[in-house]
C-alpha cells in the first residue's frame, strides 16, 4: 500500500507519536501503518491508552509525528507547516465525541457550520453561505431554522448532527469520527449511526470510525483495525475479526463485551484479562500484550511480532495466532479455542 | 437475623424545586432487593434512575422533596431524622460511583480512606484499621496490597481506583451495595473484571446489590431483577429473563431492538426518533408517547397507563397489549 495507489485517501506509514512527560516518553503511537481507502469505513478499536485517538489526530496533523509519514490525498504532509496544513484540513475533517465541547457555545449553529466555508473560501457570498448552511442542516436531518440556535438549546443527538454538518462543510475526502456516539443516549446512538451510513452512501464519504463500542464498530465498518498499546495488533474484515479473531487480545476484547441476553451471559466463557494495560512509557519487551496474554510463551518476550497474514485480508501481530472460531459476532455467544494456539 | 428484603422502596416520589418551578424527577416508583440479589435500574439520561437511588438512600439534594416509604432491613429510613439516617446508612450501605474520584480523597493514602468509615462505624483502632485495609485491598484484587496501602489514588489506574472504591464500600460489611454506573467510565476488559469482582464478592458475602446502568448488556450479565425507567417512572420491571425474553413496554422493546445485530449488518438500525424527555417537560400521558412507534391506544397521549402484571413478578406500565417478545 502506498500513496500511489489511487484508492487510498489517507495513510499512516510506520507512524510514531511520542510525548515527553516527566515520567518518561509516552509512546502513544509506536509504529502504526494504516491506509484508509476511498468510500470505506475503517473501524479503529482499542481501549483507553491504545493510541487510537492519537492515530486519528495524526491524520489531521493535529499532533506532530515523531517518526514515520502521514499522507493525505496523495501528498506527504508529515513536515508541512501549520499554514500549509490549513488546506489539508479541508481534506480531512473530524467529528468529536462530545459535541458540547467541540462547538463554540457562544456562536450560533449556523456560524459554526459556516466557519469551514469561510476558512476554505467555499462560498462566494453571504447568501451562498447561508444557502449552503441550510443545505448541510437538511443533510443531517435538522431544520433550516436550527442555524439561528445555540448549542445549549439542542439535545445531545442534535448537537452531534451539527458536528457532522460542520465536518461535511469542507467536502472532505475523509472524516475521522472519534467516538461519535459514545456520549449519546442509547436510543439516540442508532439515529446517528443510521445518519452516518446514509450520508456515506449518498455522498460517497470515507470514514475512519474510532470507537470502543465493538458492536457499533462491527455494524459500521468494512474493515477493522484493533490497537493495543500503540500498535495495530490485528486487522481484517469484520466477519473475520469478530468470528475468527487471530490475536489473543482481540479474542479477549470481544469476550469482554456484554451481550443483551441473560442466557448467553450466563453460559458464556469470558476471557478475563488480569492486570491493567501496561504503561506506554515502558511497554513490555517482545509482544506488548504478553504480560496479560493467557497464551504467552517464553518466545513472546523476545520477539516483537510484526503483522502477518493469517487469512485473506486478515493480518495479526502474534507469534502463535489463534485458529479457533467464535460462535458469532458481538451480539452472539463467544467462545474461543484458546488452546488451539498450542498447536500452531 | 434474616430479612426477606434488604431495601424496600414504596411509592417513592421526588420533586425538585427549580427556577422554572417544581419538577417531578421521580414519580411513584416501588421496588425491593433481597439478600444476595442484584437489582438493576436501567434508563437513559433524565430517566430518574440516579435520583431514585439518591432518594432511596436519603441522599437526595436539599432542594428535593421526597415522599413515599423506604425501609432498610428493619428500619423505616424515611421516618428517621437526618443524623440517625446517616448512621444507619453508613453502617449498612456501601456506595460505588461512576467516577471513583467522587469517593476518593486525592491527598490521602488509599488505605486510610478504605477504612475511614469502618473506624467510625465499627470503632476500629488505627492499627486494626490498617490491617483491615490491607485485607480489603486484597479482597478486591489489588496486587501487593500491603505495599500499596500507603499509595495515593493518582498512583492507581482507573480500574484499580474503582477496586479501591469498592473496597471502601465494603469496609463496613454492608448488607447493601449501591453501584451507580460503576463501570461506565471503564474499558470493556476492565468492566469485565469489575463485574466479576462484584459477583464474586456478592456470592461470598451475600450482599444485596443495586446497580444503575444504561447498558443492557451489563444488565443481562448481572441482574436478577431489572427495572426500566423512563421519564421518572418505572415502565417495566421483572425477572431479568422475563424482561429480555418478553419485553412488553414499547420503550423496552425499542431499546432492545436499537442495538446493532451482527446478523443484520448492512441494514438500518431500528432507531427511536427524538430524544429522551427532560423532567422539565413531561407529556401528560405516557412519557414515551411522543417517540412511541406503537401508540397502541388513544388514551396513551393524555392518560397515565396503569401498572399491569403480565407475568410472575413482571409488571409494565402501558396500554399496549400486543404480542410480547
Amino acid at each position: 500500500m502506498s500513496a500511489d495507489t489511487p484508492d487510498v485517501v489517507a495513510e499512516l506509514d510506520d507512524l510514531k507519536v511520542h510525548f515527553p512527560t516527566p515520567a518518561g516518553t509516552v509512546r502513544a503511537v509506536d509504529g502504526v501503518s494504516l491506509a484508509v481507502r476511498r468510500g470505506e469505513t475503517l473501524g479503529l478499536v482499542g481501549e483507553s491508552g491504545s493510541g487510537k485517538s492519537t492515530a486519528g489526530l495524526a491524520l489531521l496533523r493535529l499532533v506532530d509525528p515523531t517518526a514515520g509519514r502521514v499522507r493525505v490525498a496523495g501528498a506527504d504532509v508529515t513536515l508541512w507547516s501549520r499554514r500549509r496544513l490549513r488546506a489539508t484540513r479541508r481534506h480531512v475533517a473530524m467529528v468529536f465525541q462530545d459535541p458540547q465541547a467541540s462547538l463554540d457555545p457562544r456562536r450560533t449553529v449556523g456560524d459554526s457550520i459556516a466557519e469551514p466555508l469561510i476558512v476554505h473560501r467555499l462560498a462566494a457570498s453571504t447568501a451562498a453561505r447561508r444557502a449552503r448552511v441550510a443545505e448541510l442542516l437538511d443533510l443531517v436531518g435538522l431544520r433550516a431554522d436550527t442555524a439561528g440556535r445555540y448549542p445549549h438549546e439542542l439535545s445531545g443527538g442534535q448537537r452531534q448532527r451539527v458536528g457532522v454538518a460542520r465536518a461535511l462543510a469542507g467536502e472532505p475526502d475523509l472524516i475521522v469520527l472519534d467516538e461519535p456516539i459514545a456520549s449519546l443516549d442509547l436510543s439516540v446512538q442508532a439515529q446517528i449511526m443510521n445518519l452516518l451510513r446514509h450520508l456515506q452512501r449518498d455522498l460517497g464519504l470515507t470514514y475512519l470510525f474510532i470507537a470502543h463500542d465493538l458492536a457499533a464498530v462491527e455494524h459500521m465498518s468494512d474493515r477493522i483495525a484493533v490497537m493495543y498499546l500503540g500498535r495495530i495488533v490485528e486487522t481484517g474484515p469484520p466477519e473475520r475479526i469478530y468470528r475468527h479473531p487471530a490475536h489473543p487480545y482481540t479474542a479477549a476484547l470481544l469476550s469482554a463485551v456484554p451481550v443483551a441476553d441473560p442466557r448467553v451471559e450466563r453460559e458464556r466463557r469470558r476471557i478475563v484479562l488480569t492486570g491493567d494495560i501496561p504503561s506506554p512509557v515502558d511497554p513490555p519487551s517482545g509482544c506488548r500484550f504478553r504480560t496479560r496474554c493467557p497464551q504467552a510463551r517464553p518466545a513472546c518476550a523476545e520477539t516483537d511480532p510484526a503483522l502477518a497474514e493469517v487469512g485473506p485480508g486478515h493480518d495479526a501481530a502474534c507469534l502463535f495466532p489463534l485458529d479457533g472460531e467464535r460462535d458469532g459476532g458481538v451480539g452472539e455467544g463467544a467462545t474461543t479455542r484458546a488452546d488451539a494456539a498450542g498447536t500452531a | 437475623m434474616s430479612h426477606t428484603t434488604v431495601l424496600s422502596v414504596d411509592d417513592l416520589t421526588v420533586t425538585v424545586g427549580t427556577r422554572r418551578g417544581p419538577v417531578r424527577a421521580v414519580a411513584g416508583v416501588s421496588w425491593q432487593v433481597r439478600p444476595g440479589e442484584t437489582f438493576a435500574l436501567v434508563g437513559e439520561s433524565g430517566s430518574g434512575k440516579s435520583m431514585t437511588l439518591l432518594a432511596a438512600t436519603g441522599l437526595a439534594p436539599r432542594a428535593a422533596t421526597v415522599t413515599g416509604r423506604v425501609r432498610l432491613l428493619d428500619t423505616e429510613l424515611t421516618a428517621l431524622p437526618d443524623d440517625r439516617r446517616r448512621k444507619v446508612r453508613g453502617r449498612h450501605v456501601g456506595f460505588v460511583f461512576q467516577d471513583p474520584m467522587t469517593s476518593l480523597n486525592p491527598v490521602l493514602p488509599v488505605g486510610r480512606q478504605v477504612t475511614e468509615a469502618a473506624e467510625e462505624h465499627l470503632g476500629l483502632t488505627r492499627r486494626a484499621a490498617r490491617d483491615r485495609a490491607v485485607e480489603l485491598l486484597e479482597l478486591v484484587g489489588i496486587p501487593s496490597a500491603a505495599r500499596r496501602v500507603d499509595a495515593y489514588p493518582h498512583q492507581f489506574s482507573g480500574g484499580m481506583r474503582q477496586r479501591v472504591a469498592i473496597a471502601m464500600a465494603l469496609a463496613c460489611e454492608p448488607d447493601l451495595l449501591i453501584a451507580d454506573e460503576p463501570t461506565t467510565a471503564l474499558d470493556v476488559t476492565t468492566q469485565a473484571q469489575i463485574i466479576e469482582l462484584v459477583a464474586d464478592l456478592q456470592a461470598r458475602l451475600g450482599t444485596a446489590v443495586v446497580w444503575v446502568t444504561h447498558d443492557l448488556g451489563v444488565v443481562a450479565g448481572i441482574a436478577d431483577t431489572v427495572a426500566v425507567m423512563y421519564g421518572g417512572r418505572i415502565v417495566e420491571q421483572g425477572p431479568v429473563d422475563a424482561v429480555f425474553d418478553a419485553p412488553t413496554h414499547p420503550y423496552t422493546r425499542a431499546l432492545l431492538a436499537a442495538r446493532p445485530d451482527p446478523s443484520r449488518r448492512g441494514e438500518d438500525l431500528v432507531a427511536i426518533p427524538g430524544s429522551p424527555p427532560s423532567p422539565l417537560d413531561l407529556p401528560p400521558g405516557c412519557a414515551f408517547w411522543p417517540r412511541c412507534p406503537v401508540r397502541a391506544d388513544p388514551r396513551c397521549e393524555h392518560e397515565l397507563p396503569p401498572l399491569t402484571t403480565v407475568g410472575d413478578g413482571h409488571t409494565v406500565r402501558t396500554f399496549y397489549r400486543g404480542e410480547a417478545g
